[in-house]
């Protein structure tokens, strides 16, 4: 199935950018990751916890990164073995803009697919459940970059230090950049891809 | 007639022990020591398949063994065998690809065994399958036929011609081609038969047992045909001489033939429990069910029929495309030729018929056959063409079926796709049908209808079966790798209570009941002196087992046959006690008597004498009163009828229920007029589930999206009305009972009755066909002129 999405969040794509690099925020805000790995500069595996309609399963999952263009994008492509309750993989095309008032727009198009258990039992719920995620993913993580009290639309952050107290030792920040941030948005679309979809 | 004899309504003996939770079933036995086994099959549609490293499986908690494909080739263990070979329009062999008990090498569809793993619970066992390392590489996958003849397919088995499993033809594709030319009109029709899963009430389950003294290995088993089961399992696969090899189906809960078939995990179980030294239990979940139960249909074809001015069928031809699934099923290749393109003239005088039949392989779930097999496929093809023949020529539907059909003096009739009709009587079953259902009263229950916002439609279907194939010369000739007759034994105890050995097997049938009735009129016992005993290879000498109506047809009339045999033997002891001549006993209502004395003697009375022959012609006769015969028919059955359906669609929702249903069917002589009514009220609720519910769908990888209850909708009772259900018979000319079957007629004659009443009602919004199954979804599209829906 195709799947795409389209976030707008409030946070300066710089702002983003400092919370994506840090995988605590991450793994804070990818729902069920119990997980998250660099086992090369574009490769990762992340453990996952999900429950697709009747199933609750946990996913091990492999991601590739390619077509590195940053901070404009790349295509990830990944896959999933949750066991008994089957696959999924697939691969999607991630864009980072700024909206041009001050925020970012974040959007995904996935192509995947699902075998076994999850196909045969989920597949008429795994749009909807891979929406619910993608939304409790970018939810999540607006929350926490914006910190608590979060007026994040008046700061127009060009600074990372002003980026607000969820925004990572920010000299880290410098490290990892790409990967990081990619990992990220397989959060986005990590949700995506491994709860992923049927057609 | 005895009072519990033919014609009698009599309540079934077994459904006292079935209402009252005593039946006993596979997954009801508990064998001393048994073992639990789970087999994982692949989630792949198509892949290769590498090492399996079971050594992490074999250290998990109760693990007892894990088998794999290897270790099965170790032991020589053959390949499931496929039981009926066609031939292609060359004259060459079908591919006939190997289908092993659990793969080797590849795995071609979501379900595919792969490794059984067996350990003391069955939880232990799955967590164990958890911890196997498979080495897989997905391939890509076909589902869809269309797709599978694209060159550059995938390709589900090497050695073939691409995915082809078989290109047959049947017919005079000249006469024809030449009536075409004559044609007034030409009446087309593009047609899916869905694909549907049997969804039997009891999950497929085995328990394998080996007796280390005797050597004997048990097989327990949800089959349809146990002794079918022995002989391709004991001489194909596993190579156990039958006289060391018992298969025993007790007690099963449905079968709709998805238990004809013999299964992997069958041979499993059994080689294993060898192997372990532990009996070894398996049963299907239901989800294994939807992966594992061989499928049915899945047809897509064309089809045109051509007609003379006056609505008269001048020729029929045919062009079908049959999902076989990834390996050939055992009967697999005879549903779409020989019980479907066969069918093709229907109730019909077509002088000219030409029927191309395509088997493709795809990554899909073996299909085979299913309630009707291949006759519900030619019946719908048919009726729907001639509704769509009737619009054409503006012709009412009931006046082109009375025009075309073969009259009651006609028969036997010979058909120009090879069978010859032995009785029926068309006209009869229509009128009857016309009448229960009040067809002159439908416009104005349609203008009800319309009043309250509701559109109705009112369908008409008449079909002709085939039932008890046979005979097994000819079947032989067509590629039967089996026989098609069927046997009795008839024992007859001392103290004159009777136990019929059967190698029918009774799964839903009421046979128990049936068969009952016939000896019960026979020899005047009473129905609670009778046992009837089915399922067991070590009680019954053989038999073919259930399927394709054939239980009463054939099984029947071998009945009747070892009664023969058993008055003939009884005749001669009463004359002897009574010193008559054997020609002057007549035996009436349970008596002996000699013509023109009052001199009489019992059945119990003889009986008594056969076993305790104090006074008994020894020099002339054996004691003992036991016979046997087996029985093969001069031809098929061909049970007939006319169903008559109206719907009723909610435009607001595309809903459709359906408010009446009308069969009138003539299936021959009725022994029990209760089961007869209940075998049509089953069959036409399955029928009713394949025109409106039922849909079993695969994805573009192989996936199946259909594999639950929450995808795959079964009919409901809420969804059926009252079905208004009577018969019309004709007997059969060549059994003695006169009997045709009723098995499958109600999943036959319905789907098309159900999809005309639905085209029909829809008849304002320009549709001339509506695929199987109507759903609101579709409905609702073409009402609201969404094509797109339509479509999907």
């Amino acid at each position: 199935m195709n799947l795409s999405g389209e976030y707008r969040l409030p946070q300066p794509r710089q702002t983003v950018w400092n919370g994506l690099n840090d995988p605590l925020i991450l793994r804070q805000c990818i729902p069920g990751c119990e997980e998250l790995a660099k086992t090369s500069d574009t490769e990762f595996t992340a453990k996952v916890g999900l429950k697709i309609g009747p199933m609750t399963a946990k996913f091990t999952g492999k991601v590739t990164l390619t077509d590195l263009d940053p901070p404009n994008g790349y295509k990830i492509a990944g896959e999933g073995q949750g066991g008994v309750a089957g696959f999924g993989k697939g691969s999607a095309v991630v864009t980072l803009e700024e909206d041009g008032a001050g925020g970012t727009i974040l959007k995904y198009t996935a192509d995947s697919q699902v075998g076994g258990k999850m196909a045969q039992l989920g597949s008429r719920l795994i749009d909807a459940t891979a929406k619910k995620l993608a939304d409790e993913f970018f939810g999540k993580f607006t929350e926490v970059v914006s910190g608590p009290a979060a007026p994040a639309n008046d700061s127009p952050a060009t600074e990372p230090a002003a980026a607000g107290p969820a925004a990572t030792p920010a000299g880290d920040g410098g490290g990892l950049p790409q990967s990081v941030w990619i990992v990220a948005l397989i959060a986005a679309v990590g949700v995506v891809l491994w709860m992923v979809l049927g057609k | 007639m005895a009072v519990d004899g033919i014609g009698a309504a009599v309540k079934r003996k077994e459904d006292f022990r079935f209402l009252t939770g005593r039946g006993n079933y596979t997954d009801d036995l508990a064998r001393p020591g048994q073992a639990h086994a789970y087999v994982v099959r692949s989630q792949a549609a198509h892949a290769t398949l590498g090492k399996i490293g079971t050594a992490k499986a074999l250290k998990a908690p109760g693990v007892v063994a894990v088998f794999t494909g290897a270790d099965l080739a170790a032991d020589n263990i053959g390949g499931l065998p496929c039981g009926w070979g066609i031939k292609n329009k060359d004259g060459s062999a079908m591919h006939e690809p190997a289908h092993p008990v659990l793969a080797v090498g590849k795995v071609r569809h979501v379900g595919d065994p792969i490794a059984v793993v067996i350990a003391e619970t069955l939880a232990q066992a799955k967590d164990a399958a958890e911890l196997l390392d498979i080495d897989m590489k997905e391939l890509p996958a076909v589902a869809n036929m269309r797709e599978a003849l694209k060159p550059g397919a995938p390709v589900v088995h090497d050695g073939g011609s691409g995915n082809v499993c078989f290109d047959w033809h049947l017919g005079d594709a000249d006469a024809v081609a030449a009536a075409f030319k004559k044609a007034h009109k030409v009446a087309k029709i593009d047609l899916v038969n869905n694909r549907l899963v049997a969804n039997a009430m009891e999950p497929r389950a085995a328990v394998g047992e080996f007796d280390r003294a005797t050597g004997e290995y048990t097989l327990y088993t949800t089959s349809q045909n146990p002794h079918v089961i022995r002989l391709l399992m004991g001489a194909f696969v596993l190579h156990i001489p039958e006289s060391r090899l018992r298969v025993f189906a007790p007690d099963v809960g449905g079968g709709f033939g998805s238990k004809i078939y013999h299964y992997a995990e069958e041979a499993i179980v059994t080689w294993a429990s060898a192997k372990v030294g532990r009996p070894v239990k398996w049963t299907a979940e239901r989800s294994e069910s939807f992966l594992s139960d061989a499928h049915g249909r899945d047809h897509v074809t064309h089809a045109e029929l051509a007609l003379d001015k006056d609505g008269k069928f001048l020729a029929l031809k045919v062009d079908t495309l049959s999902n076989m699934g990834a390996y050939l099923s055992t009967f697999a290749p005879a549903i779409p030729t020989y019980l479907y393109a066969t069918l093709l003239a229907g109730v019909y005088t077509t002088p000219a018929i030409y029927a191309e039949v395509k088997a493709i392989f795809t990554n899909t779930v073996p299909v085979d056959a299913y309630r009707g097999a291949g006759r519900p496929e030619a019946a719908f093809l048919l009726e729907r063409l001639v509704d769509i023949a009737a619009a054409e020529m503006g012709m009412d539907r009931v006046e082109i079926r009375r025009r075309n059909f073969i009259p009651s003096n006609a028969f036997p009739y010979q058909t120009p796709v090879a069978l010859q009709y032995d009785s029926g009587d068309y006209n009869a079953t229509l009128e009857g049908a016309l009448k229960l259902a009040d067809y002159k009263g439908f416009e104005a229950r349609r203008a009800d209808a319309k009043k309250r916002g509701k559109l109705r439609g009112i369908g008409i279907s008449t079909y002709v079966e085939a039932c008890g194939i046979a005979p097994s010369n000819i079947a032989g000739a067509l590629g039967a790798r089996a026989g098609l007759y069927e046997c009795a034994n008839v024992r007859v105890h001392p103290t004159g209570s009777i136990t019929l050995f059967t190698g029918c097997h009774s799964h839903g049938q009421g046979h128990e009941t049936t068969y009952a009735q016939l000896i019960a009129e026979r020899l005047g016992v009473g129905l609670d002196q009778i046992e009837v005993s089915h399922g067991d290879t070590n009680k019954i000498p053989f038999g073919m087992g259930t399927y394709g109506s054939r239980s009463l047809a054939v099984g029947g009339t071998a009945v009747v046959k070892a009664l023969d045999k058993i008055v003939d033997k009884a005749k001669k002891i009463a004359a002897h006690l009574m010193e008559a001549a054997e020609a002057d006993i007549e035996f009436k209502d349970g008596k002996f008597t000699v013509a023109g004395t009052d001199k009489a003697k019992t059945f119990g009375e003889i009986a008594l004498t056969a076993y305790v022959p104090h006074n008994f012609p020894l020099d002339k006769l054996e004691p003992g009163l036991d016979e046997t015969a087996f029985y093969d028919p001069k031809n098929f059955t061909f049970p007939g009828g006319a169903h008559i359906c109206e719907v009723e669609i909610d435009p607001e929702t595309g809903v459709t229920k359906v408010v009446n249903f009308t069969a009138v069917d003539d299936v021959g002589r009725v022994i029990n007029p209760m089961i007869v009514e209940g075998q049509v009220h089953g069959g036409v609720a399955q029928g009713i589930g394949q025109a409106l519910y039922e849909n079993c769908v695969y994805d573009d990888n192989g996936q199946l999206r259909s594999g639950s209850y929450m995808d795959y909708q079964m009919p409901r009772a809420d969804d059926l009305p009252s079905f208004k259900v009577a018969t019309a018979i004709t007997l059969c000319t060549h059994n003695p009972l006169g009997v045709k079957g009723v098995g499958e007629v109600g999943a036959i004659g319905s789907p098309p009755a159900v999809i005309n009443a639905v085209v029909d009602a829809l008849k304002d919004h320009g549709v001339r066909h509506i695929d199987m199954p109507a759903s609101p979804q579709k409905i609702w599209g073409i009402i609201n002129g969404n094509r797109r829906m339509a479509a999907e």
